[in-house]
């Protein structure tokens, strides 16, 4: 396996679900590559298949056609070096933060170690809520339980981070300041992303790239990078060439809509 | 946020108000912040209604005693022969209640857990709670002879069904995510239950537990009415075949305080031990 290989690749995948009144096509014919360390986000309306494309990468289910590979290896099972941040952040509620945090460890080995929570300490720290390691997750606003959520997929240091939606529960302020947040982290520490959402500015300002995705049967329609370089802010996001992107975004999923 | 600006002068106008007629606040609005004083009130009142109602005409004692005769009631028997009726009714009620939950854990865990087992033995269990269990009692107590096993039997069948169905939903109930984690961890199956989905069902178990311990404490009973030479059951049955209606009636009056008092303590034990699991609002 070379070191420039790809980190995640779909080929020919497609995923049909079996309903109480017939099957449902959620994927069909997805094809694409994802490098090592690229940030991409998957954007598409409701029901599109989006979290499909992220459970297959996750290896909680199987593809019904086509094969889903991460680092070269065909997925049969979930891999060490996946980890999720969920919609909501789904913490513990009787558990404290750090707890919270290095329940990864606790439930796969079933002990945690000092330096676990030595290092749990540390994540805590990196995702900003030094001071917080003790209290519960109901003392905590909705930002900062996302921010112990998404350090509890880091804890066990994956190479790829998937990330269901994870900022769409949040108010509009908390959200952009948590993208901010994110892309920090990912620059301190690349890894590769694939981040589900269905907002155009949130995948414009914090992917490489952005794949859009069709209604169902989910299709990939496009597959555009973001022309604007890094490091971002929000500002980025008010340039004329991006100002254009989002509008090509935008175009790309009315149309869908329409047909 | 200007919503909330406008009303803070408006606030402090009426607090203001407020302390200058500190000392009109009428009875009613006295009594509802004093929430454990108002029950305690009206119970009193029908005490004392009752005491009166049955003195003024003259209501025989086996039709309805006064309070004042119920409480005569208890004298009428050592408080050493009370001990041994309550420790027998409270023993086979809590080994009951204790036999419920032991079994009702690992169904619970079962049904939850996978389809097949549910489908095959979920309406199994439904026929059991629908047995009026007061019906079989006669034939448990013929089987399984005399000795607290045959009143535990009947116990259990009593109050297992509600600790089953809470578990079960309780464990059902888990944040689909956290089994995603669980899975993508591809931790051990046990862990999943153990560390995720008991801990989530907490606060339905309670509520099933709840449920339960005041239906050990009618099981314990019901099996005494069959066949037993102790307990408050047993003495109660004994008492109204003797027509000492008052006694029967303290007796009663103790099946309910020690009702009362299990709940509250499955209550206690709750707020102690899972805080977390409480409804907002009541921790």
């Amino acid at each position: 396996m070379a070191l420039t290989s790809n980190a995640i690749s779909f080929s020919s995948v497609g995923q049909t679900f079996l309903t109480g009144s017939g099957s449902v096509t959620a994927l069909d014919g997805v094809t694409v590559t994802i490098a090592q360390h690229e940030f991409v986000a998957v954007l598409g309306p409701s029901g599109c298949g989006k979290s499909t494309l992220l459970r297959l990468t996750a290896g909680l289910m199987k593809p019904s056609k086509g094969t889903v590979s991460v680092f070269g290896k065909e997925v049969t099972m979930p891999r060490d070096d996946v980890g999720i941040v969920f919609q909501k952040p789904t913490l513990l509620p009787w558990a404290n933060i750090e707890d919270n945090v290095v329940f990864p460890v606790r439930h796969k080995y079933g002990r945690v170690t000092n330096e676990d929570r030595a290092q749990a300490r540390a994540i805590i720290e990196t995702v900003g809520l030094k001071g917080f390691e003790k209290r519960l997750p109901s003392e905590l606003s909705g930002g900062m339980q996302q921010r112990v959520g998404i350090a509890r997929a880091l804890f066990l240091n994956p190479d790829i981070l998937l990330m269901d939606e994870p900022f769409s529960a949040l108010d509009a302020l908390t959200r952009d300041a948590m993208g901010i947040e994110l892309l920090r982290l990912w620059q301190a520490s690349p890894k590769t992303v694939l981040f589900i959402t269905h907002s155009i500015p949130e995948a414009a300002l914090l992917a490489d790239r952005i794949l859009v995705l069709s209604e169902r049967p989910g299709r990939i329609i496009a597959d555009l990078q973001v022309p604007t370089a890094r490091p971002r802010d929000e500002s980025a996001l008010r340039t004329p060439e991006m100002q254009d992107f989002s509008a090509e975004l935008r175009s790309l999923l009315i149309r869908k809509e329409a047909a | 946020m200007t919503a909330s600006e406008t009303q803070d002068p408006a606030m402090a106008k009426t607090t203001s108000t407020q302390d200058r007629r500190v000392q009109r606040v009428p009875i009613s609005e006295k009594l509802l912040r004093m929430p454990a004083v108002l029950p305690l009130i009206t119970f009193l009142l029908i005490l004392i209604v009752w005491e009166a109602g049955t003195r003024l005409f003259a209501v025989p004692s086996f039709v309805l005693p006064a309070p004042s005769r119920i409480l005569g009631g208890f004298e009428s028997v050592s408080a050493g022969r009370w001990m041994e009726h309550v420790w027998a009714t409270l023993r086979v009620a809590l080994i009951g209640y204790a036999v419920s939950f032991v079994i009702s854990l690992p169904i619970a865990v079962g049904l939850a857990k996978s389809r097949l087992l549910s489908g095959a033995f979920y309406p199994l269990l439904v026929v059991i709670q629908s047995v009026p269990v007061v019906a079989v009692a006669p034939i448990i107590i013929v089987v399984l002879g005399t000795g607290d096993a045959p009143r535990v039997v009947i116990t259990f069948m009593i109050s297992f069904f509600p600790l089953v169905v809470s578990m079960t939903t309780g464990l059902a109930a888990t944040p689909p995510e956290l089994i995603e984690l669980s899975r993508s961890l591809r931790a051990p199956s046990f862990r999943e239950i153990t560390q995720i989905r008991l801990p989530f069902a907490t606060p339905y178990i309670f509520s099933g537990m709840k449920i339960s311990i005041t239906l050990s404490v009618i099981g314990a009973v019901v099996s005494e009415f069959v066949a037993a030479d102790k307990g408050i059951g047993y003495f109660i049955q004994f008492s109204t075949s003797m027509f000492k209606l008052p006694q029967a009636w303290a007796g009663l009056v103790i099946l309910v305080i020690m009702s009362l008092v299990l709940f509250q303590l499955v209550s206690v034990a709750q707020r102690i031990f899972f805080p977390w699991s409480l409804p907002k609002g009541q921790k």
